[in-house]
């Protein structure tokens, strides 16, 4: 049973990783073809750094990813502290449904909803709204918002309250027990919300799909416009190099986090 | 703490605003748009040729239920078993099952898609075993496996997660009342796991009915779903308005099952605490 | 304690939620006084505590602080400091840090930092460990850190909230001499909380006995113990048999059937009173040479003595005697004039019983943690 139990697991995870590892592989075929492969080269990695395009995208994607993960962190961790210290319920609980919303509707309809808003909006004399980066920071943010929200909000939580009182006790006003005990407790809570909004934009499709415009494309958008019409092999290098940064930055979020257990451990030695 | 400070009352002003402005007024233009003409008059027309977009939507559940309904046969065990391992072991599969939901649903449909494929790897191997090729992109069967492997993961992590909080003593506890480890499964690990099946289910359901690449990617163009027809009417400024109407119409039919869903699990929860 | 009043309460009332936590609590705190606020869980004594500290404003009534009302200092600028119920050290700080943090806030150079932390590790028994995470100390030592972090501020008043809550016995009663030591070489005023009598006892120069959002006794440990106020104080300090009984007249007092020699005086004839005799001051006799007599229906083992549970007449009397008496033999009590105390009666009266059960007495005391935490849950 235990053994059958360990054989279907690592079928699922084969299948699961089978397209991935096809993909990564393939990338360096120069045959360009799934029929044979040709021998070992970088011949598609170099066609694909060769395309402008393609590297516009990827700084245009790593900008909005930084900038929009950044001001939703600010604006969610406030929002999470005026949530969090809100004594009316019913306040507490639309804020919290409201900001919801994106996290529950489908992309496709919080895409098409804000495409509508600013379509509106351009039509609105002196308001001068374009398509393009104002409009992917500003859904870019409103997705994130929910994430930030969500990961430091149970900091706050979990905080002993008294150390807030702790702080006061001792002489910080308000504003400086936030910044010397509040928000060193609540820190693990936003930089992984700065971190999930951070790969949620660099991956977002959908969203992007309907505020954005042709002369501002990210690296999701330039995939799906590649891949539209027939298979470039060169955007096997693309998802191959995109694979692999997410790998990198997986490990480095692990390794970064057992090493941080491993201070506080020791903590009192050092 | 009677007094709240100039900081603590006034925090969430800037995300209220933001919510207001970039959540709740884009609905709004849903809205707006779905009960108007292109000349901004008021109308039902929208909503009633909707009738004309019903197998869309019928088949659309019926893929997206499908497709939810694998994503939990294959998951709902996977998810014990990895349970049931070590805190190590479980670790490092975990992060196994994070990397392809960090990967972008593009790229994975896509090299699905690449193997899939009449000129694809799965072809090319079985025409040099001298065996006939097998047409799978623009089945519906194709479509139905893009959702699952897309998915997937989305299922396995939330059962995953609640049957990992489960204290550990229950199953001693079962075991001691007489239980062998299949009849813990089902009178204790299903029950107290049942709010991760729901939110699986949620995760899995909503991308997958509202989803448009995978159909036209896997679909090969053959198959119409709803986010295909959202997508479609978007692209030009005379639908945007029976787009509005037929996106409102699936919003209000998600929100409606996932309040209803979660209502399930929440009472469920209560339940079980007494 | 004719010293100069350093805190003054004046009619503080506080009310949460619609519940009157504090109904108009007057009390006077002296310098370099030990004082312990004693009651049971919801009896208003942490609200107390915090209308002093700062973090709970009351609804009416003054808070005078060396001759000044300070209702509307906020918690920073007022110069008591606070050792909270479960330490709320910094978890991001070591210990060091931790004792450091009034002073950095107020600026304080680095060098004077150093010597004035020393100076408490040294005060708390923690030297050597400045670099400690806190995370990882014993109970016992958060809660030296959490001390040396509140007296560093050279506060005027030191406020404890059961600060020995969360320690096991052992500890407790060896942290209970150190904080007296504490209190002694600083000469720093204590406002004491809790809700375990003993230590109230054993600690404090005056103990203020609360319950009900009122103060019931104010006094030193022997006279809340020997002259208890009411049926309250008498039934929540140590053991006692509570009875109704009647004054004759100036020392004369009938109960249980039978009338007493006693040294109180100054009721009114015949008045209707509450006596309090105390288990250690019966004695146990023959049975034709007692006052009283009973039969024996349970013996239990105590270690230095015998608690022995007496019918007397239906009404069950606890002795604890160091002689042994077998269940279901009928004994003498006698009971010296100074062992009655006679008392006033009051709201409370009536409400103890005697010592057929012990089980409410239990069920109390594992509750305290969770209604103590919902007292403080209504303020947020």
């Amino acid at each position: 049973m235990k053994k059958l139990s360990h054989v279907y697991m690592w079928v699922v995870f084969a299948l699961l990783y089978a397209p991935i590892l096809v993909l990564v592989l393939f990338s360096f075929n120069r045959a360009g073809s799934l029929n044979h492969f040709s021998g070992f080269s970088l011949y598609w990695y170099r066609e694909l750094f060769r395309d402008a395009t393609a590297l516009t995208a990827l700084r245009n994607s790593l900008v909005l990813a930084v900038s929009s993960s950044l001001i939703a962190t600010v604006i969610g961790t406030l929002a999470a502290l005026g949530i969090d210290r809100t004594r009316s319920k019913f306040l507490k609980g639309s804020l919290t449904s409201v900001t919801n919303i994106p996290m529950m509707n489908p992309d496709i309809v919080t895409g098409v909803s804000m495409m509508l808003l600013f379509v509106a909006a351009a039509s609105v004399p002196f308001l001068p709204v374009r398509f393009g980066f104002t409009t992917m920071l500003i859904a870019h943010t409103t997705f994130n918002l929910p994430y930030i929200i969500l990961s430091v909000l149970p900091r706050f939580r979990q905080m002993d309250k008294h150390l807030r009182e702790a702080a006061l006790d001792l002489g910080c006003t308000p504003a400086k027990t936030f910044f010397k005990v509040e928000l060193p407790a609540i820190l693990p809570g936003i930089v992984s919300g700065l971190m999930i909004g951070f790969t949620l934009s660099l991956d977002d499709f959908v969203i992007s799909h309907f505020v954005s415009s042709p002369d501002f494309q990210t690296l999701p958008l330039y995939v799906y416009n590649q891949t539209a019409h027939e298979i470039k092999y060169s955007m096997y290098a693309l998802c191959a190099l995109m694979v692999f940064a997410i790998l990198a930055l997986l490990l480095a979020v692990n390794f970064a986090g057992a090493k941080g257990e491993k201070k506080q451990k020791n903590g009192g030695a050092a | 703490m009677n007094k709240r400070s100039f900081l603590e009352r006034f925090a969430a002003v800037p995300h209220t605003v933001w919510a207001v402005l970039f959540i709740l007024a884009p609905l709004l233009f849903v809205v707006y748009f779905a009960f108007t003409d292109t000349y901004g008059n008021f109308t039902f027309d929208n909503i009633t040729m909707l009738s004309s977009y019903t197998h869309i939507f019928v088949l659309s559940i019926c893929f997206a239920l499908i497709a939810t309904a694998i994503c939990l046969i294959i998951g709902y065990p996977l998810a014990y078993i990895i349970s049931q391992l070590s805190p190590r072991r479980q670790k490092l599969l975990v992060v196994f099952l994070m990397l392809p939901m960090w990967i972008s649903l593009l790229i994975r449909t896509y090299s699905l898609m690449a193997i899939l494929d009449n000129g694809g790897l799965l072809n090319s191997l079985l025409v040099s075993l001298g065996l006939d090729k097998i047409k799978i992109v623009g089945t519906s069967g194709a479509v139905i496996l893009g959702m699952v492997y897309d998915f997937l993961p989305y299922m396995v992590l939330p059962i995953y997660t609640s049957m990992s909080k489960l204290d550990k003593r229950y199953y001693e506890a079962a075991a001691d009342l007489g239980c062998n480890s299949l009849k813990t499964l089902f009178r204790v690990t299903l029950p107290l796991s049942l709010p991760g099946v729901i939110s699986g289910i949620t995760m899995v359901f909503v991308p997958s009915i509202s989803t448009f690449y995978i159909s036209q990617k896997l679909g090969g163009g053959s198959f119409d779903l709803i986010g295909d027809t959202i997508e479609r009417q978007f692209k030009n400024v005379s639908t945007y308005n029976i787009g509005a109407a037929i996106s409102l119409v699936m919003m209000i039919l998600i929100l409606i099952s996932v309040a209803v869903m979660n209502r399930f699990s929440d009472e469920d929860e209560g339940g079980m605490i007494v | 304690m004719e010293k100069n009043k350093l805190i003054e309460l004046k009619g503080i009332c506080k009310e949460f939620d619609g519940e009157q936590i504090l109904k108009s609590i007057d009390l006077d705190i002296h310098d370099k006084e030990f004082v312990t606020l004693l009651g049971p869980s919801g009896c208003g004594k942490t609200t107390t505590l915090r209308i002093i500290s700062g973090f709970v404003s009351p609804d009416s009534g003054d808070v005078i602080f060396d001759g000044k009302k300070i209702n509307d200092v906020p918690p920073y600028k007022r110069l008591v400091n606070t050792v909270f119920q479960k330490y709320a050290l910094f978890p991001h700080l070591n210990v060091y840090e931790n004792i450091a943090f009034g002073l950095r806030v107020k600026k304080i150079p680095d060098a004077e930092i150093r010597t004035r932390v020393k100076e408490m590790l040294a005060l708390v028994n923690l030297r050597g460990f400045e670099r400690k995470n806190v995370n990882v100390l014993s109970g016992g030592q958060q809660q030296r850190v959490a001390i040396a972090r509140a007296l560093i501020n050279e506060p005027k008043v030191l406020l404890l909230d059961e600060p020995l809550g969360a320690l096991d016995l052992k500890l407790r009663k060896d942290m209970q001499n150190e904080l007296k030591n504490i209190q002694a070489k600083t000469g720093i005023t204590f406002i004491y909380v809790t809700h375990d009598q003993e230590e109230a006892l054993s600690m404090s120069d005056t103990v203020v006995v609360m319950a009900d959002g009122k103060i019931q006794q104010i006094g030193t440990p022997t006279d809340i113990y020997n002259e208890p106020i009411n049926a309250f104080v008498a039934d929540f300090i140590g053991e006692s048999n509570i009875l109704d009984g009647v004054m004759i007249s100036d020392y004369k007092a009938k109960f249980a059937g039978h009338t007493f020699e006693c040294l109180d005086k100054g009721f009114a004839p015949m008045e209707k009173v509450d006596i309090v005799v105390r288990p250690e001051d019966v004695d146990v006799v023959a049975p034709e040479k007692g006052m009283l007599q009973g039969v024996v229906t349970g013996v239990t083992f105590k270690g230095v003595h015998w608690e022995i549970i007496v019918d007397i007449q239906g009404f069950k009397w606890m002795i604890q005697t160091t002689d042994y008496s077998a269940p279901d033999t009928t004994i003498g009590l006698y009971i010296e004039p100074d062992a009655i105390h006679v008392m006033k009666k009051s709201e409370y009266s009536n409400m103890f019983g005697d010592y057929s059960s012990f089980s409410d007495e239990f069920d109390e005391l594992s509750d305290v943690e969770s209604v103590e935490d919902e007292e403080e849950a209504k303020e947020e």
